[in-house]
């Protein structure tokens, strides 16, 4: 590889990037659900059931009615359903969100297989991709700047997320149910509304984050599309300190790791394929490792957390 | 805020309340005049809270009326109270520490903006400080205040929410002597300029004459007198606050003998706290046989983590423990070896299994050692013997040896560990806050078990938020501040407002 080895290597970089954008997309907004969930004061685990529920409702819809985006308003549908479904549970007293979060990992995971069959062959109306890269002569340049537009809604989320955390109602009042539910309730405030509405709002996001993985990239419905991406999510929010600007860094970092196997295959580096997909697991690993401590609680934990307690 | 309209004058009449078979308000009659600070004074459930309670809609009471400026109010839920101006600021606060000072004062509004301008609101809040007679920076962090100053951010949110009568639960339990008098001082002028109508609730007299200017006693459930405090005693008060059954301090001026050698070392010990920052810094303290050690502080201040450590609950993480000479680690053989007992903070969280029976609780220390063990076994009826001697002994109020522990009251569950840790073998004490929570019998009974242990010999800790008890009951007393021992002191040369400023020391070093 001379020569071309040289471009090879610049083509490596382009693909990471690239694959940084377009794979980061349902991290990102898998992980701002979550992190509207838990800064009530919640932990939603069934986030990778939520996501396969939103890809496979988003997938049947849009093949259905033919318009992709009506594909990812019903996949948002259907994960505020199940965020309901957990919300309700945890309502009830003595219920542990985890056990909760758990359960409804592997029954999303379940009815989106049950209900997601017929649609394993057929192909739907995929989301349009925005061509930022059409300045470049490079169609390596050119494809990796194919944006979809919900990185673009999701990039703004997160900073309005960041922005109305701090200085709205909803975001004090949020805050407050996760900080401290006792003062909350001093208030006035229904600490489980407030939750209740939180975690549907989280599953609604966490659909949208599936029906990425169906309608747009990967861009099809198969029982192994999320790769445990939504579990991934809910560690890359303590990675993030709950701060929705840091989930988007961490999301394009994770991102980049699931890219660096089909990156690195396009220069003909094959052997170690299955070991560079794994990057993004033991990226989580070591993540983890890194940000956790046994001697004192994470900083910046809602303190109402069960894992925080 | 209106300084032309009176504070708001309420008055309850022939107000009644019972929860299940206890009455817990008896046809209590009182007025609450405007612009003065009125005190409630009595013990532990004298009814003190189920009044106040009643008033503010928490409770509702089952007979007579409630009257704000003499107008007859039904008040049925903590919303109608606040909207007729009546705040009540709790003895646990209710802020949430991770958020600023600002944002725990618009949280607690009617009404917050969708969106909020804080530059307007920090401007606003700045104007409003100013006519404040304690001010506090609204940027700062709830996490990063010290007791005193949560205290006044309690009263500046009433204050701030236009709250005209205000209820004080035992506001001074967390502060010191200084603070206390420093944030009592500023109530009563407000008061007295004409902006509010102050309800103390306490039990202690030297607050009452200090800062009260009516006084009411309450006792099981009963109003039993209302006064001016400039006509009355405190031994008038004390008389009636506690009836007939006359409470005698512990006699602690004859000691038995003077104390032996140290028992207990600690040396540079330093700790980390939850959340991973230092908590116990480079501390050291000895204490000698048949003598008792006072560690007195704020709380917050590192004790918790301090006698956890000593308690084997949590690691140390720099420098060590020595007991009789010899470097502690904590195991259980060590402590059934050395004598190493402890009651420590929320006895029922920390030294208790919830789900255990009192006898199963009682028994935690030795059921692994004769007379109980027999070969492995537990032979049931020598513990259910040796349990009942206990119960008796000590006076535990359950139902049963077999009833769960959660199911004791908050003093019967402290007596239920103080029975097991006060054992025959005990050489080393460590009590944190003994009789927090105690009605004024219970705490002077554990009092005097904790004094005759001094007097057998025992090294006794006694780690205690409460500056009456330390001085009461120590021998010798160090302060704790910022996780540090800032001071010590004989009792002989005691002073509790010396005291208190060194409790202080290091939390205003830090803030300058």
């Amino acid at each position: 590889m001379n020569g071309a080895g040289g471009i090879g290597w610049y083509g490596v970089a382009l693909a990471i990037i690239g694959g940084a954008l377009r794979v980061s997309t349902p991290y990102l907004f898998v992980s701002l659900g979550e992190v509207l969930t838990e800064k009530s004061g919640r932990v939603n685990l069934g986030l990778e059931g939520i996501l396969l529920m939103g890809a496979m409702t988003g997938f049947a819809v849009g093949s259905l009615s033919g318009s992709p985006w009506l594909g990812v308003l019903a996949a948002g549908g259907a994960g505020a359903l199940l965020g309901l479904l957990h919300a309700g549970i945890c309502n009830l007293p003595r219920v542990n969100d985890i056990a909760v979060g758990i359960a409804l990992f592997l029954f999303g995971m379940g009815l989106a297989f049950y209900l997601g069959k017929p649609f394993i062959a057929p192909r739907a109306a995929m989301l349009p991709a925005l061509q930022l890269g059409a300045w470049s002569d490079e169609p390596a340049v050119r494809a990796a700047l194919e944006i979809s537009p919900l990185l673009l809604i999701g990039i703004a989320l997160a900073i309005a997320l960041r922005w109305g955390l701090v200085n709205t109602r909803w975001g004090l009042v949020l805050r407050m149910a996760g900080e401290s539910a006792d003062a909350a309730r001093a208030l006035g405030y229904s600490v489980n509304a407030i939750r209740t509405l939180a975690t549907m709002c989280g599953g609604f996001l966490g659909g949208i984050g599936g029906a990425f993985l169906s309608l747009y990239y990967p861009g099809n419905w198969n029982e192994g599309l999320s790769s445990g991406q939504g579990l991934m999510a809910i560690a890359l929010v303590i990675f993030a300190r709950w701060n929705p600007l840091r989930c988007l860094w961490a999301s394009l970092l994770f991102g980049g790791a699931s890219a660096l196997g089909p990156a690195l295959q396009t220069v003909g580096v094959t052997s170690g394929y299955y070991l560079y997909s794994a990057a993004p697991y033991v990226l989580t690993l070591a993540l983890l490792v890194y940000s956790s401590s046994t001697r004192h609680a994470l900083a910046g934990a809602p303190s109402e957390l069960s894992i925080s307690r | 805020m209106n300084a032309i309209q009176p504070p708001p004058c309420v008055e309850v009449r022939d107000l009644s309340k019972r929860f299940g078979p206890v009455q817990a308000l008896a046809d209590a009659t009182v007025r609450f005049a405007p612009g003065r600070v009125h005190a409630l004074l009595g013990e532990n459930g004298a009814g003190k809270s189920t009044l106040v309670k009643c008033i503010m809609g928490y409770y509702r009471a089952d007979s007579g009326t409630i009257l704000v400026d003499d107008v007859a109010q039904t008040i049925r839920s903590p919303h109608q109270s606040r909207a007729l101006g009546l705040g009540m600021v709790y003895q646990h606060f209710t802020l949430v520490s991770q958020m600023s000072v600002a944002e725990n004062l618009v949280l607690g509004r009617a009404r917050i903006p969708a969106a909020i301008d804080w530059k307007a609101e920090h401007r606003a809040l700045a104007e409003f400080m100013r006519t404040m007679p304690f001010r506090l920076d609204p940027a700062q962090r709830v996490a990063s205040l010290s007791a005193g100053e949560k205290q006044k951010l309690e009263i500046l949110k009433q204050l701030y929410l236009g709250r005209r009568f205000l209820v004080l639960d035992e506001p001074t339990s967390v502060l010191t002597p200084d603070e206390a008098d420093q944030v009592l001082s500023e109530m009563r002028e407000l008061a007295e300029r004409g902006t509010l109508t102050v309800v103390l609730i306490t039990h202690k007299f030297r607050e009452v004459m200090r800062f009260a200017q009516d006084v009411t006693v309450m006792r099981g459930g009963r109003i039993l007198a209302t006064a001016e405090v400039a006509a009355t005693s405190i031994d008038e008060l004390a008389r009636r606050m506690f009836g007939q059954t006359s409470v005698t301090a512990v006699a602690n001026g004859a000691r038995a003998a003077t104390p032996g050698s140290p028992y207990c070392e600690v040396r540079n010990l330093g700790a980390l706290g939850d959340r991973g920052t230092l908590a116990v810094v480079d501390t050291s303290f000895t204490v000698r046989s048949g003598e008792i050690l006072a560690i007195a502080g704020v709380s917050g201040n590192g004790q918790k983590e301090l006698v956890e450590v000593l308690a084997g609950q949590r690691d140390a993480a720099d420098g060590a423990v020595f007991v009789a000479s010899r470097r502690y680690q904590r195991t259980r053989s060590e402590m059934q070896r050395y004598g190493v007992f402890a009651l420590t903070e929320e006895p029922l969280a920390n030294d208790c299994v919830r789900s255990l029976s009192v006898m199963a609780n009682l028994a935690l220390r030795r059921y692994d050692r004769p007379p109980i063990a027999w070969h492995g076994w537990i032979r049931r009826r020598v513990l259910r013997r040796w349990a009942e001697a206990l119960i008796a002994r000590y006076r535990i109020r359950t139902s049963s040896p077999l009833a769960r522990i959660d199911s004791l009251s908050g003093g019967n569950v402290q007596r239920t560990v103080l029975a097991r840790e006060l054992s025959e073998d005990v050489r080393l004490l460590i009590l944190q806050n003994p009789c927090f929570g105690l009605d004024a019998a219970a705490a002077a009974e554990i009092r005097t078990q904790i004094a005759n242990a001094r007097d057998r010999g025992v090294a006794v800790l006694l780690v205690s938020e409460d500056l009456d008890e330390v001085i009461e009951l120590s021998d010798r007393i160090v302060v704790m501040s910022g996780g540090r021992i800032v001071h010590e002191v004989d009792r002989a040369h005691a002073d509790r407002y010396e005291l208190g400023r060194h409790m202080t020391r290091t939390t205003e070093a830090e803030a300058a």
